[in-house]
């Protein structure tokens, strides 16, 4: 089995990466002005997903993140954390919008197990860290102001994940400690509806995003999965919505569930999203019923 | 002579409508409706929600004052016909939000011929309309549906920079 993937993973980053610069550099020429930074309707570069891309929480969306139009550059930042009955989840993270049509991220997952590590054979405090490099391009669509239109915004990107814990995931028959996910996303605001839905196509071998490693002893290799979400408008400021992760099942010692979550995002300013949720990761390693509160803060230009 | 001023205000108003006496004369267009660049909303919910021609107007006049103060977007108006920009927008947004109105102005592509609108711009007075709907009262649901149909003329008020 070995670590196929990791290698395959650092070869393609940079070179996607590299792609993805040259693709702005060309946008850049195109038009000799200077960038105008800012200016994008609140809340329509979503919050940040625990991956680092665009999205809502659990899911990644089309939309591109920080507060950028076509004419600038935008960046947003964030801090996550899920309190779950026997895990703690905290992930940090950054990203950067060029144009509003590419997306670069980068999330820091860690995923403590706290007082349950030796009930699994771990040391205690036993924490599972995982860094997400993300890449996201918008293709067709605008979410926003397509209004006349059935057409969404649709983006395809790709997230390269490193676990550290290489031992621990071979011990528990993953398959490799990092892998690539890639997905194909449609978002679409109905505004005359007040709604904003999305719905999103992932690629991927990940536990748990990767938290668990990728691949394993019942599955191994990528499967296609699910995310979906949809959203209300109270006001300009105040959404709440629902999402929807299915997930692959790829361990023989933990059955892996499909996720959900309920939630309320709040612009408190043009620079500033609360994000409340309650969230539902089902089984995790053994543990049944991970569910609590989900808080997350992003700060975006 | 109190009573003699009032009576001639009133006639002076009645005689030739204050916007219309300040506007300036522009090139020859062909007017239609479809020159608002949007179909209408069918019904009068959302005009009604606007508290019809009134409240449009008050709405309009807020969003221009805003707009024409604000320092991102201030610059665009100056040099423009505020008062014609006044009664086009009005009569714009009225026969769109299902008001009895006639659009009597130019196409979205005309009117903003040149301008250099960015996205920015677009959205900042966005925000200005939805603060002067807000300050009239109109219930969020009902701001939606008429940005629904002013959201697409992106597409023509932006240009490619």
């Amino acid at each position: 089995m070995g670590n196929n993937h990791s290698i395959r993973g650092r070869v393609a980053a940079p070179f996607l990466l590299a792609g993805l610069m040259a693709g702005a550099g060309l946008a850049g020429e195109a038009s000799a002005k200077p960038l105008v930074n800012g200016g994008k309707l609140l809340l329509t570069r979503g919050v940040s997903a625990v991956e680092g891309s665009g999205g809502g929480g659990l899911s990644t969306w089309a939309l591109i993140t920080g507060n950028e139009t076509e004419d600038g550059v935008g960046a947003t930042a964030f801090v996550t954390h899920a309190p779950l009955p026997d895990y703690d989840l905290t992930v940090v993270g950054a990203a950067v919008g060029l144009r509003d049509r590419f997306e670069i991220s980068y999330a820091h997952q860690e995923f403590d197990t706290g007082a349950t590590g030796p009930a699994l054979g771990l040391r205690g405090n036993f924490t599972f860290v995982q860094d997400v490099i993300g890449v996201k391009v918008r293709v067709a669509g605008d979410a926003v102001y397509d209004q006349d239109r059935l057409l969404p915004q649709i983006a395809v990107g790709a997230q390269f994940k490193q676990n550290t814990q290489s031992n621990v995931l071979r011990a528990i028959g993953a398959g490799n400690d990092s892998g690539v996910d890639v997905y194909l996303s449609a978002t679409k605001l109905l505004l005359a509806q007040s709604l904003l839905l999305s719905g999103t196509l992932r690629y991927t071998e990940a536990n748990q995003t990767g938290l668990l490693g990728f691949g394993g002893d019942r599955n191994d290799g990528h499967s296609l999965q699910v995310e979906a979400s949809a959203a209300y408008m109270l006001s300009q400021r105040f959404i709440v919505g629902a999402e929807y992760r299915t997930k692959p099942d790829n361990l023989l010692f933990a059955k892996e569930d499909d996720a959900y979550d309920v939630f309320a995002a709040y612009a408190v300013s043009p620079n500033l999203t609360g994000t409340l949720a309650y969230v539902d990761l089902g089984d995790i390693a053994t543990r049944e019923g991970e569910r609590g509160i989900y808080l997350s803060l992003q700060v975006g230009y | 002579m109190r009573i003699l001023l009032l009576s001639a205000m009133i006639l002076s108003i009645a005689a030739a409508p204050r916007a219309r006496a300040e506007e300036k004369p522009v090139a020859p267009y062909t007017q239609s409706n479809a020159n608002a660049g949007a179909r209408p909303l069918e019904g009068t919910a959302v005009f009604d929600a606007m508290n019809g021609l009134d409240g449009i107007q008050r709405i309009v006049d807020d969003l221009v004052d805003h707009s024409v103060a604000d320092p991102v977007i201030g610059d665009i108006f100056v040099n423009q016909d505020i008062a014609r920009l006044r009664r086009t927008l009005g009569e714009q947004i009225c026969y769109l939000a299902g008001g009895p109105c006639t659009y009597t102005g130019r196409t979205m592509a005309d009117a903003h011929k040149d301008m250099g609108v960015t996205t920015r711009d677009f959205n900042v007075l966005v925000e200005h309309l939805r603060a002067a709907m807000d300050k009239e009262g109109v219930p969020f649901v009902q701001q939606n549906r008429l940005l629904a149909r002013l959201a697409p003329m992106h597409r023509t008020i932006v240009e490619p920079r």
